[in-house]
């Protein structure tokens, strides 16, 4: 049943088409048509050239190693985060004392940005001021993650992976507690431990669930973590914490190169596209069995 | 009663330590907040408050100069991302829900063009178009403006697709009653769509609540006067590169400040953050 209304409902949608054509279709063909194009220095006259702008990013040495890092970045940080969340998701979820303090305690750090979650772990591994960054030094341990690359990189991921337990959490929790208690009961009394009823009930009925969050988190990890590597390292020491999202930042805005971001641009676009549609052939699959 | 054994004090044990993980770097921010600059910046920061509580948020409140620099004061970072984080949750809400109400109860062509056009939002975050995004926001005069932080953001697919997915479950019968009694579209929005939308709404506004408060890169690149600056990427420019002698006892109270008002809405709604959380994504 619908409404008969020949301008109406154009009426109500006008605001958020605005939004979208202004703000988001105009700026993603401009970053498309600067892909293609080679703008003079005084961003004048342009060229059309083809894909020379992706041949020079993707035979860039430097790119190339940007991307491994994001790739490592991103697996780990998926990884940590995950498997954090499901253990503290099975645990809370179990008829202990106390679960629903301990829920609440561990959904709040969904409310912290990425970047002030880099902050705090500074103030703890800072080898000035953090206690254990002082530990480390006192150890004997060389630890100074402005300086070294390795143990950037891992500053990133941890400060990254911690702040994303809290969200994995909430899912699971939500997973866990559409699992049927009949089921797991049955297997109790066929015998089944705690363990075996995990790997062959919890685990496999909770792969919808597993399977968004795994497209979530890679999400997060490739675009949301500017915040974490922007407030931690800048993507230094050197490029050992770049991802390819701080890059594009770093050469359109400090660099200014036009034509080499919105290569990087396009790339990512068609990264992000491809996660979606992947989540979307995932969540049609869901809707249809559910 | 059976004896309480090891192995079920097990699931408590690691519970506790997860909690711990995430609450340390909370405590020690907050012990930090009531101690001097010198004290943290020596690396001597005790497990237990300190003296200097009062003065740190008075300071880091009003802008007074630190013994270092002088910052933006917090009360003005808190506004701006109050305005931002309330200015791109309600806008979110306010263009998604007639949106929504559009696609669902009219008939007209183009429909389900305008209807992926919303869609494909989701496809291009502010991340992917950073450059040319700025460029459309200083054309149009709004670099330093609270349109200019909040209003490029405020397109929403997931917001429009749980709106509309909540629609189609209104019952038929409940329009056609309101089309025998003469209601027509406006009225029947606001009599019968917007009071039934109540929970959701509410879900919502938590989500996008948080998400507004935390912007980070966007508010980075739109904002270089001090004046509109958000609360966010003021503590990043208050840390600088991060040296030993920096304010501490200011940056740590002006972080306290900063996670408050989100967290504050996780803890005391936390029903309606997590119904939010869970529609908004499914």
């Amino acid at each position: 049943m619908t409404f008969d209304s020949r301008l109406l409902p154009y009426l109500l949608l006008a605001p958020q088409v605005a939004v979208t054509l202004v703000f988001f279709i105009w700026p993603a063909a401009q970053a498309v048509w600067q892909s293609v194009h080679l703008q003079d220095a005084f961003g004048i006259r342009s060229e059309f050239v083809w894909f020379e702008n992706f041949e020079h990013v993707l035979t860039d040495p430097n790119y190339l190693d940007t991307l491994k890092v994001t790739v490592v970045f991103s697996v780990a940080v998926t990884v940590l985060s995950m498997g954090t969340a499901l253990l503290l998701a099975v645990l809370a979820d179990s008829k202990i004392k106390g679960a629903r303090a301990y829920k609440t305690l561990l959904i709040w750090p969904y409310a912290l940005a990425p970047a002030v979650a880099a902050v705090l772990w500074m103030f703890i591994f800072n080898p000035d001021i953090g206690s254990f960054g002082r530990a480390l030094r006192a150890l004997g341990y060389d630890w100074d993650y402005r300086l070294n690359g390795g143990q950037a990189l891992w500053m990133v991921i941890m400060a990254a992976s911690w702040k994303q337990v809290a969200y994995n959490f909430i899912f699971f929790l939500a997973g866990l507690q559409a699992i049927p208690r009949s089921v797991m009961e049955a297997a109790s009394i066929d015998g089944a431990g705690p363990v075996r009823r995990f790997l062959t009930i919890t685990f496999p009925l909770l792969s919808p669930t597993t399977f968004f969050l795994l497209v979530v988190d890679m999400v997060y990890a490739f675009f949301e973590t500017f915040g974490t590597i922007h407030a931690l390292t800048q993507g230094g020491p050197g490029k050992a914490t770049e991802t390819l999202i701080f890059r594009v930042y770093h050469d359109g805005v400090v660099n200014n190169d036009l034509g080499g971001s919105s290569a990087q641009s396009v790339i990512l676009m068609v990264i992000v596209i491809a996660l979606t549609a992947v989540q979307f052939r995932f969540i049609e699959r869901k809707v249809h069995y559910a | 009663m059976k004896p309480t054994r090891f192995i079920d004090l097990v699931p408590h044990i690691v519970l506790i330590v997860g909690v711990l993980i995430f609450a340390y770097p909370i405590y020690v921010t907050l012990i930090g907040s009531t101690w001097d600059s010198g004290t943290i910046g020596r690396g001597g920061l005790p497990l237990w408050p300190g003296g200097q509580g009062l003065d740190n948020y008075a300071q880091a409140w009003a802008g007074e100069a630190g013994a270092r620099a002088k910052y933006t004061p917090v009360r003005t970072m808190m506004l701006n991302s109050l305005i931002m984080a309330l200015a791109i949750a309600l806008g979110k809400i306010a263009i998604s829900i007639l949106s929504a109400y559009a696609v669902a109860f009219f008939r007209f062509p183009l429909r389900m063009a305008f209807f992926w056009l919303i869609f494909i939002t989701l496809m291009l975050p502010v991340e992917v178009r950073i450059i040319p995004t700025y460029k459309v926001v200083a054309d149009l005069g709004l670099i330093n403006t609270y349109a200019g932080l909040a209003i490029p953001l405020i397109a929403s697919a997931t917001a429009t697709l749980l709106f509309r997915q909540f629609f189609l479950t209104i019952p038929d019968e409940l329009l056609e009653a309101a089309k025998i009694d003469g209601a027509g579209p406006v009225r029947f929005f606001i009599d019968v769509v917007l009071p039934l939308s109540r929970t959701n709404i509410a879900a919502l506004f938590v989500i996008l609540f948080i998400y507004g408060w935390n912007q980070y890169l966007w508010p980075l690149l739109v904002t270089s006067s001090g004046d509109m600056e958000t609360i966010v990427t003021g503590i990043t420019k208050m840390i600088g590169t991060g040296e030993s002698a920096n304010d501490w006892n200011l940056i740590m109270a002006t972080t306290v400040l900063a996670m408050l008002p989100p967290v504050a809405v996780v803890v005391f709604m936390q029903r309606w953050f997590v119904k939010g959380l869970v529609d908004s994504e499914k």
